[in-house]
């Protein structure tokens, strides 16, 4: 009934589950992963409706969806104060609670919204952090921004802190740059993939009842690997910045 | 046919390599998430209004520790479903 075929051929368990086969856009001559684009295009819609919902007619004394975005806003704010300091901390919100809330609306809309509904051609609508290329490119925006604020805020003194405290850790700093985007990226990627895939193979073995809780631990992780997400960011933009 | 040999050599001894990866990556982080918890329950024991940092701090270490069984993980699903080896 299930067909595993080792021998030539990529695994594909033939009853749903297919790793690695996307649905492909040709733009100006690139080749990219088109089901991603769609689910992040849907979270992107979101998360500007929801914000130009909550500030169309600020209120001194917030209620309703105001309300509730002020509490996102509050928890971000927390996220950049707490690893950046309370001086420098006000320039870099935008951009952490960005990646707050972005990473946690993919996680969440791929495992809440019921893609499977909407065929397409080839490959499955799932979430887009669900593709090392959405991770990688979140990772190096970190990167670019926390090489960028150490610059700013230093000029070309940025580069002293490779040989900060002793000379010898000087290929150790250099590896830490290429560690940190990496393993930014991996633990995101890892997680959110590892999730879906053990959903995937629950539900083909029993398709009912038994994946929930796999399901549930999948927004829990997928929300904390957010915050995760986030902290490092702040972290290694408060590292470049001190 | 030694063809044949050598791509269910492959495949097999990559199936083999993805289920060490994946089992020996999580030794580790297991036993390192399970000391953080202990210490953290000690320190919620010790200073109950402590608890939400405690809590916050546990759940972000947590996190690192999982992303070294991740990259195991990432191993394992690499080699069993975008092996470079296999034809």
């Amino acid at each position: 009934m299930y067909f595993f075929n080792l021998l030539n051929t990529p695994l594909f368990i033939s009853s749903g589950v297919e790793v690695g086969v996307h649905y492909y856009w040709n733009i100006a001559g690139i080749n990219v992963h088109g089901q991603v684009f769609i689910v992040m295009w849907f979270v992107i819609m979101f998360l500007i409706v929801a914000s130009l919902l909550g500030t169309s007619k600020l209120e001194r004394i917030p209620k309703g969806w105001q309300n509730f975005m002020e509490f996102f806003l509050e928890f971000s704010q927390e996220i950049a104060k707490n690893q950046i300091g309370e001086s420098f901390y006000r320039p870099w919100v935008p951009f952490i609670s960005t990646l707050f809330l972005f990473i946690l609306g993919c996680n969440w809309a791929g495992a809440i919204i019921p893609w499977k509904l909407l065929e397409l051609p080839e490959g499955e609508l799932a979430a887009p952090t669900n593709d090392i290329n959405t991770t990688i490119a979140l990772s190096l925006l970190v990167s670019l921004c926390y090489f960028f604020g150490g610059l700013r805020k230093k000029g070309l003194g940025y580069f002293k802190r490779y040989v900060q405290p002793t000379p010898i850790l000087l290929p150790i700093n250099i590896l830490e740059d290429f560690t940190k985007p990496l393993s930014l990226s991996f633990r995101l990627f890892g997680n959110v993939l590892a999730d879906e895939l053990t959903v995937t193979v629950l539900t083909i073995l029993v398709p009912l009842i038994i994946p929930l809780p796999i399901m549930i631990l999948g927004l829990f992780a997928g929300s904390v690997q957010a915050l995760i997400f986030s902290t490092l960011a702040a972290a290694y933009i408060a590292e470049a910045l001190e | 046919m030694g063809n044949f040999i050598m791509d269910s050599l492959v495949s097999a001894a990559s199936v083999i390599a993805a289920g060490l990866s994946i089992g020996l990556a999580a030794i580790g982080p297991g036993i390192g998430q399970g000391q953080a918890a202990g210490a953290a329950v000690e320190g919620i024991a010790r200073q109950p209004e402590a608890e939400n940092q405690i809590r916050g701090t546990l759940l972000l270490s947590l996190a690192f520790m999982e992303a070294l069984t991740i990259y195991g993980l990432v191993v394992a699903l690499s080699l069993l479903f975008a092996n470079p080896f296999t034809s």
